[in-house]
């Protein structure tokens, strides 16, 4: 245990809330399982997405900061948030008011009318849930933790895109050993070793799987998700790990949209790398919300002795 | 550069394909030429959307490799070209560790792996042919970007 992220403000967001649950669940399972103290922000809003990004970049930036806003309100220096796109958000807005004279007006001025103080750029460290883990407890920690070992499981583990890019937000990676990197993620890779997995090498981790066009452009995603799927399966993978909801979901719902409409089937399973966290230290898969997944993982969860 | 600068996306797509679907024997007997292909594979792939946007292709190399100087000069006034970075060096990656040992037994593997890499690559840019936004969800913070990127009408001109 290294003592840090002890007890940090919890910023859920907006999709584990709905479509990533299970992540919710599992990631507030493994914490309380850790001792890990996480405290939800008070009155949360939106962090600005992709919606609002997409169309108004600086009201985006008063959207984060508002919740670091609430963060620094409580009285923590850190929030940890597990969502990619809420992760990616908040590192972006700190940035901004760091580099972007515009963005602070913008700031100011909103904060100001919405009547909460105004959010400097500095007082609040954002974190991705995987920090928190690999910081707090760190892989001797988790080692000493293991109840049921992930031994024999093959994880391919996929971060997706904005958990590094762009690279110029994430000032604290790539600094060098113990740091993640932008150009191959490893953060995860150690974690659920750790606790037992078999990594593979898989090629895509951080590659595109057309997350934000899941709904407007299908077919596109379902390709792109297809490829991932079949490289985890040529990896030897049984299960790719995921980190972000939105990856999540969209490797679950294009995995069935590739069978139904390419008639390509894929047998490779998708959960969250809590998930798999959790049930190596011991909870139920139902206590880490496996039954909540599209994918059904029960029957490898039995064969691997994790149920 | 070979005759790859004259294939389609689609061409690509289905030469990956035909990689992957190789026996290992095949694949280990022509590891090397296989390898290099990869590579101009990938690069035909640039090619084709520097094609799309009526830019003459660069023709140095980033760190060796004119893949990586394609997906350089690709990426100029589009940060979301970024998604697929990480692609271009895995693709040179994948070449690398064969040439490094031809005749390793994991060469047949490394060498789908790689093929399946290169239609990643394919599959993404041709995306973003057909949808431009395709990667802006993670890459692109234009506003702070903004200033550093070309304007690609005066580029153009």
């Amino acid at each position: 245990m290294t003592g840090k992220y002890q007890k940090v403000a919890y910023y859920p967001g907006c999709a584990l809330e709905g479509t990533g649950h299970a992540y919710n669940r599992s990631t507030k399972a493994v914490g309380k399982k850790l001792g890990l103290d996480l405290v939800e922000l008070k009155n949360w809003n939106c962090c600005g997405a992709m919606e609002v990004k997409n169309i108004d970049p600086k009201l985006q930036t008063y959207l984060s900061a508002r919740n670091l806003s609430i963060a620094d309100d409580m009285g923590f220096d850190t929030v940890m948030a597990p969502c990619n796109g809420c992760y990616h958000n908040l590192k972006k807005a700190e940035y901004d008011l760091a580099n972007d004279e515009p963005s602070r007006e913008v700031n100011e001025r909103l904060s100001s009318k919405a009547g909460h103080a105004t959010y400097e750029s500095g007082k609040v460290e954002t974190i991705h849930a995987l920090d928190w883990i690999k910081h707090s407890i760190g892989e001797e920690g988790i080692r000493q933790r293991v109840k049921n070992s992930l031994k024999g499981l093959k994880v391919a583990n996929y971060y997706g895109c904005m958990y590094t890019r762009p690279r110029h937000i994430f000032p604290e990676k790539d600094k060098g050993p113990g740091t993640e990197s932008t150009s191959k993620p490893h953060f995860m890779d150690e974690i659920l070793a750790a606790a037992g997995a078999e990594n593979v090498d898989y090629p895509l981790k951080t590659a595109c799987c057309g997350g934000a066009h899941a709904l407007s452009d299908s077919d596109t995603s379902t390709k792109l998700v297809l490829n991932l799927l079949t490289t985890a399966e040529a990896c030897g993978a049984d299960v790719i790990a995921t980190e972000c909801p939105t990856c999540h979901t969209g490797l679950e719902m294009h995995q069935v949209r590739a069978e139904k409409v390419l008639g390509r089937k894929t047998s490779v399973k998708i959960l969250y790398f809590t998930q798999l966290l959790g049930m190596a230290l011991g909870l139920k898969p139902k206590a880490v919300g496996v039954q909540e997944n599209f994918s059904d993982a029960m029957p490898l969860i039995r064969e691997k002795g994790l149920a | 550069m070979s005759g790859a600068a004259l294939l389609s996306i689609d061409d690509v797509q289905q030469r990956a394909d035909a990689i992957v679907a190789m026996t290992d024997d095949a694949l280990s007997r022509d590891a090397t030429a296989l390898a290099d292909e990869l590579l101009e594979l990938g690069e035909a792939v640039l090619l084709a959307w520097l094609a799309s946007k009526g830019r003459a292709p660069a023709d140095g190399e980033v760190e060796g490799f004119r893949l990586l100087a394609l997906h350089r000069q690709g990426a100029k006034g589009d940060p979301s070209f970024n998604a697929c970075r990480e692609t271009c060096r895995e693709v040179v990656y994948h070449r690398n560790l064969i040439l490094h040992d031809p005749a390793s037994p994991d060469v047949a593997r490394t060498l789908r792996l790689g093929a399946m890499v290169v239609a990643h690559l394919a599959l993404f840019i041709g995306g973003k042919l057909q949808e431009a936004g395709l990667g802006e969800f993670c890459c692109s913070s234009r506003p702070v970007r903004q200033p550093e990127t070309l304007n690609p009408i005066a580029e153009s001109a």
